[in-house]
């Protein structure tokens, strides 16, 4: 066969003499293809979906009063007026889990939003750059990385103090060092690819290349790291409130929740203390599967070309 | 090799500044915290000058890593001990406690992983998945409170609290159980994974068909040929993973109030000791660099292929 007749055919179609089926559409339909044959994906997103939900139309949908509380109704367990029970000042619990709901996964997305935009344009600068400054740049995240993120999150939080914003910039402030480094990885990569070079050839300035080129090829990884990253700020969260250095009331959050609940353990009001745990364990099981999930059906895409 | 262990050296040198520079961004507040909050001026002034905190902070730097190279870390006025017989008396339990989950979670993912690649996509592929999963997303503490729960509560076959003296930790030997069995399990949730996938990759390359069509059955080929080539990225995630199992152990030291290292470290973050916080800190980067490296290492000999320049 010729050479032309065995370049895929612009359209997509199968040729009349057999030629390769290319994917029709683009590359992020396959992806999104191969996300919802995965059933566990699916099932995931869908989780995600219901919780943001029920923390946030929720509480418009079920009244309860969480700003006057009445502690002679307190630690009741759940019943037909309170689904979930009440907790130790007498707020109703599913309430509670909802406005928590909206604490957490405020700070995840916004933890992970800052983590993934400054270690995207740290390493994206770092990989396209090179020499020294690449050194210089990675050294600086080598050097962050040796410490171990909860110490880091304590030792920060010890001295900046603890509010919801300062807690989402101290998470952000650790947690971007990994897709810093992911990103540095595919750069260097994709530096070499030609297209690359030659729109530098064009005279196409860096910036152009950085923010046309470079960055929206690493979306994907970018994206997968994403996930990974709101599901570990929220157990972080939750870690740092069990601790006792995380959001001050009167906000609250499920780790908040939990760690207050945690005090009744032994007296047996597990309706203060499974909500909030299985709110958190769900919400992370199902950002893991997400994440998961993407990143397979990227590898299909790399395998497949 | 040597560019490597210089570039580790540069790293734990790095880490000293930062964490002094952070330390030190509360001028003022290391003196206030050991007086109390009715200092008066002048003592906060007399304490300032005895103790070398008005000099500018490089100096102060370089006051402090003369003193660390000399072993000498810092008196902590709260615990009123010599930081470095603290860290003497707790190093080794954290040490314990992190290097028995270590060996456990090892020698129980290794096998986990393996038995679920070969068993993949069948139902209990999918039961021991589903079970990593949910160990690896659950914040250690609720972990830790729910075997509580289970075993001390409700059954109450083993103590919640961890033994509290140096030698308790061999008499007591059950009130270790949940500490360990805590940190084991999240642990291997993530080794078991990496492995699991570690070992599918190598089941798709060129050698592994080689080999069955030579003959050798399934099982030759995996323990002969696919574990060895498997285990190389899992040791490497062992050694990076160990920044990651000491703050699961600052969690876990809370959670069953075992006196080691990572419960001084977060008193000291809320006494605003600063001596023990540096001190901690440094030891705690260090053995992170050092298992970095070592990952690195390991990595190099086990793999012909990759030399360093």
């Amino acid at each position: 066969m010729s050479l032309i007749a065995r370049l895929p055919p612009a359209s997509g179609e199968v040729l009349p003499e057999g030629g390769e089926v290319t994917q029709s559409g683009s590359v992020w339909r396959m992806i999104l293809e191969v996300f919802f044959q995965n059933r566990l994906a699916t099932l995931g997103l869908g989780v995600i979906v219901f919780m943001v939900l029920f923390c946030f139309v929720g509480p418009l949908v079920y009244h309860t009063s969480q700003v006057f509380n009445n502690p002679n109704i307190a630690n009741k367990s759940p019943s037909l007026s309170h689904p979930l029970g009440t907790d130790q000042v007498g707020y109703d619990v599913l309430g509670r889990l909802m406005l928590g709901g909206q604490t957490s996964l405020e700070i995840g997305f916004a933890a992970a939003l800052i983590a993934v935009g400054i270690g995207v344009i740290w390493g994206a600068v770092s990989g396209l750059a090179g020499g020294v400054v690449d050194a210089v740049m990675m050294r600086v995240v080598d050097t962050l990385l040796a410490f171990p993120f909860l110490f880091a999150l304590i030792l920060l939080g010890a001295i900046f103090g603890t509010s919801i914003l300062e807690l989402i910039i101290v998470i952000g402030l650790v947690a971007w060092l990994v897709p810093a480094r992911l990103v540095r990885g595919e750069t260097l990569t994709l530096r070499m690819r030609d297209y690359v070079q030659a729109v530098a050839t064009m005279g196409g300035s860096t910036r152009r290349v950085l923010f046309r080129h470079i960055i929206p090829n690493t979306v994907g990884t970018i994206v997968v790291n994403a996930t990974f990253q709101v599901a570990d700020a929220i157990i972080f969260v939750a870690t740092l409130s069990y601790l006792g250095v995380g959001v001050p009331p009167p906000a609250t959050n499920w780790g908040g929740e939990l760690a207050s609940g945690l005090n009744y353990l032994f007296d047996g009001y597990w309706w203060l203390i499974y909500p909030p745990g299985l709110a958190i364990v769900l919400t992370v099981v199902a950002f893991n599967f997400v994440g998961d999930a993407i990143r397979d059906a990227l590898e299909v895409r790399l395998q497949r070309r | 090799m040597v560019r490597r262990f210089g570039q580790a050296v540069i790293v734990v040198i790095g880490v000293t500044v930062v964490t002094f520079i952070l330390l030190h961004l509360l001028p003022g507040s290391t003196v206030r915290a050991i007086l109390g909050p009715r200092a008066t001026p002048v003592a906060i002034h007399q304490l300032t000058v005895e103790l070398g905190l008005n000099k500018p902070i490089p100096v102060q730097y370089v006051i402090w890593l003369n003193n660390l190279v000399h072993l000498n870390l810092g008196y902590s006025y709260k615990l009123d001990q010599p930081v470095i017989s603290l860290l003497g008396q707790r190093i080794p339990r954290t040490l314990f406690l992190v290097g028995s989950s270590l060996i456990l979670a090892i020698l129980l993912a290794i096998p986990l992983g393996i038995l679920q690649a070969v068993r993949r996509n069948k139902p209990d592929d999918y039961v021991m998945t589903g079970l990593s999963f949910i160990f690896y997303s659950m914040p250690t503490f609720w972990l830790g409170l729910l075997l509580i729960s289970l075993f001390s509560a409700t059954l109450n076959w083993l103590p919640s609290e961890a033994p509290q003296d140096q030698l308790g930790i061999f008499s007591q030997l059950n009130g270790m159980i949940l500490p360990v069995a805590t940190l084991t399990l999240v642990t291997v949730a993530l080794f078991s994974r990496y492995m699991r996938s570690s070992v599918l990759e190598q089941t798709v390359q060129d050698y592994v068909r080689t080999a069955r069509a030579k003959g050798l059955t399934s099982r030759q080929v995996l323990f002969r040929h696919v574990l060895r080539n498997a285990l190389i990225p899992v040791i490497t995630l062992v050694g990076l993973s160990l920044g990651g199992i000491l703050s699961g152990a600052v969690v876990v030291e809370y959670v069953f109030n075992y006196p080691g290292m990572g419960l001084l470290f977060f008193q000291a973050a809320l006494d605003d000791d600063f001596p023990v916080l540096l001190g901690v800190t440094v030891v705690v980067a260090i053995a992170t660099v050092v298992g970095n490296l070592i990952a690195d290492v390991l990595y190099a000999v086990i793999d012909p292929r990759i030399r360093y320049i």
